[in-house]
């Protein structure tokens, strides 16, 4: 037990001295370009807009865990929800030519993606499912993104502990061919606490980034001001990497 | 000649503080989902293989459920780990510290001879002639620093999603996102047996001695 107790203590003293490191300033922003370099060295890969791999549907995991909110609490959702969610509508707003709002039936009736992918939580746990919507590529086309426009932000129906949701991604990833809007999952609806009726696929990153609920795509040029200017809502929250990519 | 390369002592002791950050921050991280699993996909009780305990605040780096304080720390020094370590290989090789210090001959896999180095062992005499280590010692060194500590870092890199897209041969190298977090969880256990039992036979054979030299580099 003594030994113990000395194993407890060195402990405590090691993670006391890491903490005074993560804490000034200098600690702080090496933690934070470590972050930088595993974006940089994806980048230097040359492959950030790889594919994400595909799945054979007999690989599609028998549920799909859903995660964060499951079953948002606001009464505007609940009537959106109560009435299947028919007038939900999607806006697309910012630094783009021509603002747009659109109903589910629209976002069906353009050009569809259907992928099997894994999903993979910053937890550690993974699940696959296929997923069909259109690219979001063809809702920014629609639109007419401006020159100054260097970020895509989502906006969600949902509220965490008060917050309302958001996530934010850059061009390469707004542009990559397997980022969708999704509507279904394996051929259904999208499940309530899989983010009914829209939610984005952002494959090749972290399951936080794959805002759910969604209600506005917003076109900027600065995550400056939005929310506390960190690119989401776990980023602001919790210090998440916003780079979610490992 | 010194006993160990100056080179060979800098990256033990950047190694140490990589190898401890990394685990207490790993420990961290496995907090966040105490559940292991095979193949590519896995979240439910009943996929799990195995049930991880929660491990106290402090094992721990930071030293409270932080996921994203502990994966800013894994994933800093993962960088310091992996240059650390190709950069000893390339040097270790260049120097000649492998070829002469870590090869084994033919002689030492003899049964009679790894017997020997066993018996001796248990009786605690670590004297040795010829080489620097003996068999044993060759062979723990050897397995940790080819096969081990190459595992961790190719297991953590299948991990990342964005790696996976751009090297999807390595994820089949162990069969699923969720088998290589499962590999890597083992191996980073076996690595504590391997510091736990290091630091046990330094006790046992001059502790003085063993650290100032690892420090100065000692006479050969």
């Amino acid at each position: 037990m003594k030994r113990r107790s000395v194993l407890a203590g060195l402990a405590a003293l090691f993670v006391g001295a890491c903490s005074k490191i993560a804490e000034s300033g200098p600690g702080r922003s090496l933690l934070d370009a470590a972050e930088k370099w595993n974006l940089g060295l994806h980048d230097l890969l040359g492959r950030r807009t790889a594919l994400a791999r595909e799945f054979p549907k007999e690989d599609i995991s028998p549920s799909f865990r859903g995660n964060g909110t499951t079953d948002p609490k606001e009464a505007a959702y609940k009537a959106y929800a109560a009435a299947g969610f028919a007038d939900w509508r999607l806006s697309v707003t910012g630094l783009v030519n021509t603002s747009l709002s659109l109903s589910l039936d629209e976002i069906k009736a353009l050009p569809q993606r259907t992928q099997v992918t894994r999903h993979d939580c910053v937890e550690g746990w993974s699940a696959i499912g296929e997923w069909t919507g259109p690219q979001l590529k063809a809702i920014l086309d629609l639109a007419g993104l401006r020159p100054e426009a260097r970020f895509i932000v989502f906006r969600c129906a949902d509220s965490l502990a008060g917050g309302p949701y958001y996530e934010s991604i850059d061009l390469i990833d707004a542009f990559h061919p397997q980022t969708i809007i999704a509507h279904a999952l394996n051929g259904e609806p999208l499940p309530v606490k899989n983010g009914a009726p829209l939610r984005m696929r952002i494959e090749r990153q972290l399951g936080y980034k794959h805002a759910k609920y969604l209600t506005g795509i917003e076109a900027v040029a600065t995550l400056e001001g939005i929310g506390d200017g960190g690119g989401g809502y776990w980023e602001d929250r919790a210090g998440y990497q916003w780079y979610a990519g490992i | 000649m010194k006993k160990h390369a100056l080179t060979t002592r800098i990256w033990h002791w950047v190694n140490l503080v990589c190898l401890v950050v990394l685990f207490m921050s790993g420990l961290g991280i496995s907090n966040a989902h105490k559940r292991l699993y095979w193949g590519h996909w896995g979240f439910a009780p009943e996929d799990a293989w195995l049930f991880v305990p929660k491990f106290p605040d402090w094992m721990t780096i930071p030293g409270r459920y932080d996921l994203a304080g502990a994966r800013d720390w894994h994933l800093l020094m993962a960088w310091l780990f992996a240059l650390g370590l190709l950069l000893f290989m390339v040097i270790s090789l260049a120097n000649r510290h492998f070829q002469r210090d870590l090869v084994t001959s033919r002689a030492e896999w003899r049964w009679s001879a790894i017997r020997a180095d066993v018996v001796k062992h248990l009786k605690l005499d670590f004297t040795h002639q010829g080489s620097k280590f003996n068999f044993l010692q060759k062979l723990a060194y050897g397995v940790v620093v080819f096969i081990l500590l190459p595992v961790m870092i190719s297991s953590g890199i299948a991990m990342s999603p964005a790696m996976d897209a751009n090297w999807p041969w390595l994820i089949d190298l162990f069969g699923g996102r969720q088998s290589a977090r499962s590999v890597h969880f083992i191996v980073a256990w076996a690595l504590a047996g391997f510091l736990v039992l290091h630091i046990v036979l330094v006790l046992l054979s001059g502790p003085v001695k063993q650290v100032r030299d690892m420090i100065t580099g000692g006479e050969a």
